[in-house]
């Protein structure tokens, strides 16, 4: 099998690093030889953040080229669109969280919003499955990473993983009552449809 | 899930991995194992197994997590000492000083960070350092999180240190153990250098067993053992060891198991490389018809020469894919022409090689500007997308500096000069704040500043730096303006902690990293020091900063403005971990706003969203209801924090 790659990538401090742990040993959990690296530069908050998985049985470097992702996670609208850009395939699939943490170029008016249509408008045109997420009763906005982990796991999106392995992943990480509010909101949302627009 | 375990403390790392206490159960195991880790934690391992007694270090990325990996191992179950010290080059003189006791000691930080160490660090190969020492380096191509991305192997030849480069997790814990062998038998500090994505890659690493060694306590430091003293006559014997020693290594580097050589029957082509390029060369490789065959150095200093002569007299043409400088290139020609070998040698072609990280889509590249025949061109994949807005990093919300920002800007004219230092307040020179216009390296403001203030009557000048900064190397500067006159004014930032590597305790912050220890308060230094204008403020008292600050510029000399607010990241996560934690939050009296727009385009806080009607609104997700913005609004439109 050749590689699998599967780019994530957010806003500093909304969870990509757990996010991306999980995904990582959910594929060890599923057998594959897997790589991964997270890039967070100087971000300790309100930079780009951006992890890549890799697995499959020719996996050297841990880096995904430029338009070689099979998945781009994008856990915020404008980092969805600046991965799929970057990364993603055409025919590939973009999952996103539909939240808007404004860059400052928005903010200080000089660059539009990214918008819900700009990148449905990209997923078309370059046959890309789009899947946007978001779940408006969320308590904890730093759970918005198992929200989009739920879907990832309702429509396999990873090939080969499974509930199971996720579920093993997130107990390898967690404990107490962290995992037991992750985990049920994992089970909650990779079996219902109700947040998907 | 039984009650008993959801009253268990929450454990999960925020970097991302197996949760803190795993880690530390793991790095202790006697068995042999392997588990998903990434680099920096596998490293730590790999100092456990080979003995090491004494680790120092200063904060730096990309190497905190070895720090945190060491930290979830109880304090009283760590196998060896470690401390971070105030700056690279003291972690590099206490490592020392332990391994001329007989210890096995090790020292690592940032590529930047062996400037400062290096006083210290280019004598080490003169002594004889009887317990061994490794000296490893988290270098930065691609300047990921640092102001250059110096070739560090330049230091290998300056010092005349053997150098090691791993390319893996797997890679940098066997790398390690060797390193600490050959430090350990030729009693000689080594070289074990890391670059970024080496250090956060993660895989599967395979770990031996460990069987702990009882450890000899005795302080072994034997002047006899020496000269340890580089004085006068002293140094030629001195200079002539090392370079023996360095001789000797280089006859074992042709016999090491760390090069390895992939041979695909290519006679007209030959790749030699290491570290994180030779990743991205065997992925660029993966679909080639012709594949070139590979020399891998592990050891890159001393190189293996007879190695490397034998695969240059076995290739028509040999390229060297070498990330940054071009060190290597140039000894390797010279071998060539010494040897009076003809092999076609092809280093670096333009300035675009000297620059940047050997990503597998670079690597790609470069192979294409070699030999265009040995890959097929890659589809363009720019193609016009939609633009998206940058999104430099931030200060946080509720972030002091930000408050410090807004209200000193409002204290200078357009032509004063501002002078940045190493941290989080750097990303003050952004817009909109545009504050410190000037930065090099930790400390360098305060120089800075009085040079800018030569000759200059008409702008005033006014320095930043951090408290963690003041210690590492701020401390000189500011004496030195002392000392010299100079008319400057210091700001210093003080948030109580090294924010931006991950909140390292430093010497103001009462604890160290293994135990609470007394404060050296800053304004105690400052008076100490006998600075005559010392004010001190909250940042969030944004109308007083801003005189303060009127009135320290207009003091003869150097005066100091100590502007404190806690990181109100470390603040907000610290409080979120509490029990009965209530999150707050600031609205926008839309009824009251005004459009002024300050909020946004002045304060700045990330927390403000511009809507497509024009209208301001809080980011729920963002805010964190500290209320540092209230003041700024001249409308007052922003509501006071309340619970949500």
């Amino acid at each position: 099998m050749g590689a699998f790659n599967v780019y994530m990538t957010g806003v500093g401090g909304q969870g990509i690093g757990l996010l991306s742990e999980i995904l990582l040993r959910a594929a060890d959990h599923a057998g594959h030889t897997v790589k991964g690296v997270d890039t967070h530069g100087l971000a300790q908050r309100g930079g780009i953040v951006v992890s890549s998985l890799r697995y499959g049985d020719k996996i050297y470097s841990p880096l995904i080229s430029e338009g070689e992702a099979d998945v781009v996670i994008g856990l915020e609208r404008h980092e969805a669109l600046r991965g799929m850009n970057g990364y993603l395939k055409d025919g590939g699939i973009l999952i996103y969280y539909n939240t808007v943490w404004q860059p400052l170029e928005t903010r200080l008016d000089i660059a539009e919003e990214v918008s819900e249509e700009i990148i449905h408008q990209q997923c078309l045109e370059r046959n890309i499955r789009e899947i946007k997420v978001f779940q408006a009763d969320l308590k904890d906005v730093r759970m918005q990473n198992i929200v989009v982990l739920g879907y990832i796991d309702k429509y396999e999106l990873i090939p080969g993983i499974k509930t199971n392995h996720y579920q093993q992943a997130m107990v390898d990480l967690m404990t107490g009552s962290m995992l037991e509010k992750n985990m049920s909101l994992f089970d909650q949302e990779r079996t219902q449809t109700s947040h998907l627009s | 899930m039984s009650p008993a375990m959801t009253a268990e403390p929450e454990r999960f790392n925020i970097k991302g991995n197996i949760s803190m206490k795993q880690i530390g159960e793991m790095l202790l195991r006697k068995m042999s194992f392997s588990e998903i880790v990434m680099g920096n934690t596998a490293l730590v391992r790999g100092m456990i197994e080979a003995g090491t007694r004494v680790v120092t270090s200063y904060p730096g990325s990309p190497t905190p997590e070895i720090a945190e990996a060491i930290k979830s191992i109880p304090k009283d179950e760590r196998p060896f000492y470690f401390e971070f010290s105030t700056n690279e080059k003291v972690a590099t003189e206490v490592a020392y000083g332990a391994a001329v006791n007989g210890h096995l000691a090790t020292v690592f930080f940032k590529s930047v960070g062996l400037n400062v160490a290096a006083d210290t660090f280019v004598q080490l190969n003169h002594m004889n350092i009887i317990g061994g020492m490794v000296i490893v380096l988290g270098d930065d191509p691609g300047a990921n999180s640092s102001q250059n991305e110096q070739d560090n192997l330049h230091y290998a030849y300056l010092s005349y240190t053997p150098l090691f480069e791993p390319s893996t997790p797997n890679e940098i814990y066997t790398f390690y153990k060797e390193a600490a062998k050959l430090a350990t038998k030729m009693k000689m500090p080594v070289i074990l250098r890391l670059t970024t994505h080496v250090c956060h890659a993660k895989e599967k690493v395979i770990f031996d067993a460990w069987q702990p060694l009882e450890f000899d306590q005795t302080p072994r430091f034997d002047p006899e053992n020496g000269p340890y003293v580089p004085i006068a006559a002293e140094v030629f014997p001195m200079k002539a060891k090392a370079l023996k020693k360095l001789e000797e290594v280089a006859i074992e580097m042709n016999r090491s198991v760390l090069n390895r050589l992939f041979n695909n029957g290519n006679k007209a082509r030959g790749i030699i490389t290491m570290g994180l390029p030779f990743l991205s060369l065997m992925e660029a490789l993966i679909n080639a018809e012709e594949k070139p065959d590979i020399l891998k150095l592990g050891c890159v200093y001393p190189l293996p020469q007879k190695m490397i002569k034998e695969f240059l007299q076995n290739h028509k043409e040999v390229k060297l894919i070498e990330e940054l400088d071009n060190v290597i290139e140039k000894e390797i020609k010279a071998l060539a022409y010494d040897e009076q070998i003809h092999t076609k040698i092809i280093g670096k072609m333009d300035i675009a090689d000297w620059i940047g990280e050997y990503t597998p889509d670079k690597v790609y590249h470069m192979l294409r500007k070699t030999w265009p025949d040995l890959l097929p061109e890659k589809r363009p994949n720019k193609k016009n997308f939609p633009y998206v807005p940058q999104r430099p990093p931030q200060m946080c919300p509720g972030c002091g500096h930000r408050s410090a920002f807004h209200a000193i800007k409002k204290a200078l004219e357009n032509t004063d000069i501002t002078v940045a230092d190493i941290g989080c307040h750097t990303l003050g020179f952004l817009p909109p704040y545009k504050m410190g216009e000037l930065l090099m390296c930790m400390g360098a403001s305060t120089g800075i500043a009085s040079g800018l203030s030569l000759f200059n009557d008409s702008r005033k000048v006014v320095a930043f730096l951090g408290d963690s900064t003041f210690f590492h190397a701020g401390l000189p500067g500011i004496i030195n303006a002392i000392f010299n006159k100079h008319n400057i004014t210091l700001i210093l930032m003080e948030n109580g902690t090294t924010a931006m590597t991950g909140h390292q305790d430093h010497a103001a912050s009462g604890r160290n990293f293994n135990e609470l220890t007394d404060k050296i308060p800053v304004r105690k230094v400052f008076e100490g020091l006998g600075v005559k204008h010392i004010y001190e403020i909250d940042t969030y008292q944004q109308n007083k900063l801003t005189e303060l600050v009127k009135q320290a510029i207009e003091d003869k000399g150097f005066s100091v403005v100590i502007a404190r607010h806690p990181c109100m990241l470390k603040f907000t996560r610290e409080q979120r971990s509490k029990p009965g934690f209530q999150a707050r939050r600031v609205e926008i009296d839309q009824m009251k706003c005004k459009r002024i727009y300050e909020c946004i385009e002045k304060f700045a806080c990330p927390t403000f969203t511009r809507n497509d009607d024009g209208n301001i609104e809080i980011n729920t997700d963002l805010c964190i209801g500290d209320g540092s913005c209230l003041q700024t609004c001249p409308a007052t439109a922003i509501t006071p924090p309340e619970i949500v």
